[in-house]
């Protein structure tokens, strides 16, 4: 059922940033496809869509600070036939959240909206500019797909897929360099988690460039004797629900990996899926009800606790818990 | 132009439209009336002699775009559609039912001839912009209209397209804008100014005409030269009374969301609406 894959843990060394992966991707497929129109509401060069307004100028719009209006333009342009690429930070997306609902979602119109500078590692602007909270605004709507891809390479082919399905999608990515995890000949399909790394004592689930840190948190545990599988949960919606189960229902409790308020969020659709189908202790590594702040990437990692040390005690925390009921869940 | 016989006749249309909407309202028992009214020879107008369109072939694909973006006057846009055979006269009577096509607010593709969704007020003007976009990015001819509200304009989103779609000499596009100075807890000036509206507008860079919303002959007129605009996007200022042909809703802002209660009130009205209160008498 589930593609197995192993970690490349050997090129880490190797870093690029997914909002570029969208960058590039989208250039490629606009070639061959006159029906993409990229928008943006001010962050041409933030966003990564430079290339395609010097390439396409004629289908290239900047709508100026207006969020709302753009998402609205870009499902008039998927009314009439084109398939819209409407992008800005993920924080925005809040700004135009009934636009999605209304003008978007409801008539699942093939809008592709792109939200870049998610999570905390957005760094030195602050608190303001780091979305915690888009995948939980946006996970309530119908329609919609989500997709948190975990580094450039899975983001090339998640722009693609995206492209080729009809219907809403939103795409999440980053603005810093992260690791490249997966390699390009790795398949990748809307709605199918990826095991990257094979195990039988904890599954972690991540999504996004943190999934380095699950991995590291992996090799780490796999010292001190314990196996954690770690499942690449690229898609949020519509999650895999075949592919988490069947992991729970073998190692019987579960970390949830995410740059995201852990309410509404990855933790959150992971929890409701076990609740429902299969329930184990969970633990959930992610933003705990709070904003973030300015400062590095790396600082603010560390200061809300994201990196591989704080999977590596949740999972040994969750097991703890598998073993006895004891131990009650840490919120 | 149409002849003066054919101006007659869609005096009758608007008419039977106005019908068709306290009668809808009324089975109903929920809906916006005052709206609905004031726009009925607007409708007539724009399906009756300017568009450019074909009810049996609702999606062809060179139509005129007509989409609403205040949705809740959607039993006009019902009424005028069915009296334009783009769908049986039954079915308007299934408006906001369980099961019906003819939701309480319009959604896109549920009938034919319903361009978009609309409901949250401010977002169809901008969907209109991306049509008018998609016409010229593809070299169509069409034109789109887009009907709002006045009380719509308190929205920021209307005058982010605005600017948009000046800045983008967007001349396929036009705005017909129903100024019945009523929105759903008061009057337009009273809550929100919009005055002065036409040179809010112009300095938004649009064009601007102004029109009595209930002569069908200079709306006819008015909207055809909007169609032919060159220079800059046109919006058309139609002056209406809210409530209009029904004498106890005429003017009063108590009937933008409520349809007739009673069944006296039902008859009072379409009494009213068969001699358009003895003005005109065409039966």
């Amino acid at each position: 059922m589930t593609d197995t894959h192993s970690p490349m843990l050997s090129s880490q060394t190797v870093k690029k940033a997914t909002r570029d992966g969208f960058g590039e991707t989208l250039v490629e497929l606009a070639k061959n496809d006159t029906k993409i129109v990229a928008l943006t509401a001010d962050l041409t060069s933030s966003v990564r869509m430079q290339a395609f307004a010097e390439t396409f100028p004629d289908r290239f719009f900047t709508v100026g600070i207006a969020e709302q209006n753009m998402i609205g333009i870009a499902a008039g342009l998927a009314m009439s036939g084109f398939t819209p690429f409407a992008a800005t930070y993920g924080v925005f997306m809040g700004r135009a959240w009934d636009q999605i609902r209304v003008s978007v979602c409801l008539n699942n119109l093939n809008v592709k909206l792109i939200g870049t500078h998610a999570g905390v590692s957005v760094g030195a602007d602050g608190g303001t500019a780091q979305a915690l909270e888009d995948i939980a605004m946006l996970r309530a709507l119908p329609n919609l797909t989500i997709i948190c891809p975990a580094d450039y390479e899975e983001t090339k082919k998640a722009v693609r897929a995206a492209a080729q399905m009809r219907g809403p999608v939103y795409i999440r990515l980053s603005r810093e360099e992260s690791p490249i995890l997966t390699q390009s000949h790795m398949p990748f399909e809307i709605g199918k988690a990826q095991i990257l790394r094979q195990g039988q004592d904890v599954t972690i689930i991540g999504c996004g460039p943190l999934l380095d840190e699950a991995l590291r948190a992996a090799a780490f545990l796999e010292k001190e004797g314990i196996s954690a599988e770690v499942i690449n949960c690229h898609t949020i919606k519509p999650i895999d629900r075949d592919t988490l189960v069947a992991s729970a229902r073998k190692t019987r409790c579960v970390v949830t990996v995410e740059n995201h308020q852990i309410r509404g969020g990855l933790g959150g659709a992971v929890a409701e899926t076990l609740a429902q189908r299969f329930p184990v202790p969970i633990e959930m590594i992610g933003v705990h009800d709070s904003f973030g702040q300015s400062g590095t990437a790396e600082e603010l990692l560390q200061a809300y606790e994201l990196t591989a040390p704080f999977i590596v005690k949740a999972v040994e925390y969750v097991m703890k818990r598998k073993h006895s009921s004891l131990f009650p869940a840490v919120d | 132009m149409p002849a003066k016989t054919s101006f007659d006749q869609l005096v009758a249309t608007a008419k039977d439209i106005r019908k068709d909407i306290i009668e809808m309202l009324f089975t109903a028992g929920s809906g916006h009336s005052a709206g609905s009214l004031g726009m009925a020879d607007v409708f007539t107008a724009l399906y009756f002699s300017v568009l450019s369109h074909q009810p049996d072939n609702p999606w062809w694909e060179d139509r005129d775009r007509l989409l609403v973006s205040n949705g809740h006057i959607c039993p006009v846009w019902y009424a005028t559609l069915a009296r334009a055979s783009y769908f049986a006269h039954e079915e308007l009577f299934t408006l906001r039912k369980f099961g019906s096509r003819l939701q309480g607010h319009p959604v896109m593709h549920e009938l034919p001839g319903i361009e978009n969704t609309s409901g949250s007020l401010g977002q169809g003007i901008s969907q209109a912009v991306g049509v008018a976009l998609a016409a010229k990015l593809q070299h169509k001819t069409y034109h789109t209209f887009c009907i709002m509200g006045d009380g719509e304009q308190d929205e920021g989103e209307v005058w982010e397209a605005y600017s948009f779609a000046a800045a983008h000499t967007l001349t396929n596009l036009t705005v017909i804008m129903d100024r019945n100075m009523i929105q759903s807890e008061g009057y337009t000036e009273h809550i929100l100014p919009l005055e002065p509206l036409r040179s809010k507008l112009y300095a938004f860079g649009w064009d601007v005409m102004e029109v009595d919303g209930h002569d069908i002959p200079q709306l006819i007129h008015v909207l055809r030269e909007a169609k032919s605009a060159y220079l800059r996007p046109t919006v058309v200022i139609a002056h209406t009374i809210p409530g209009k042909g029904v004498d106890f809703m005429e003017g009063k802002y108590d009937w933008h969301a409520q349809p007739p209660r009673t069944v006296e009130e039902a008859r009072t009205a379409l009494n009213d609406l068969q001699t358009l209160q003895g003005k005109i008498d065409h039966d």
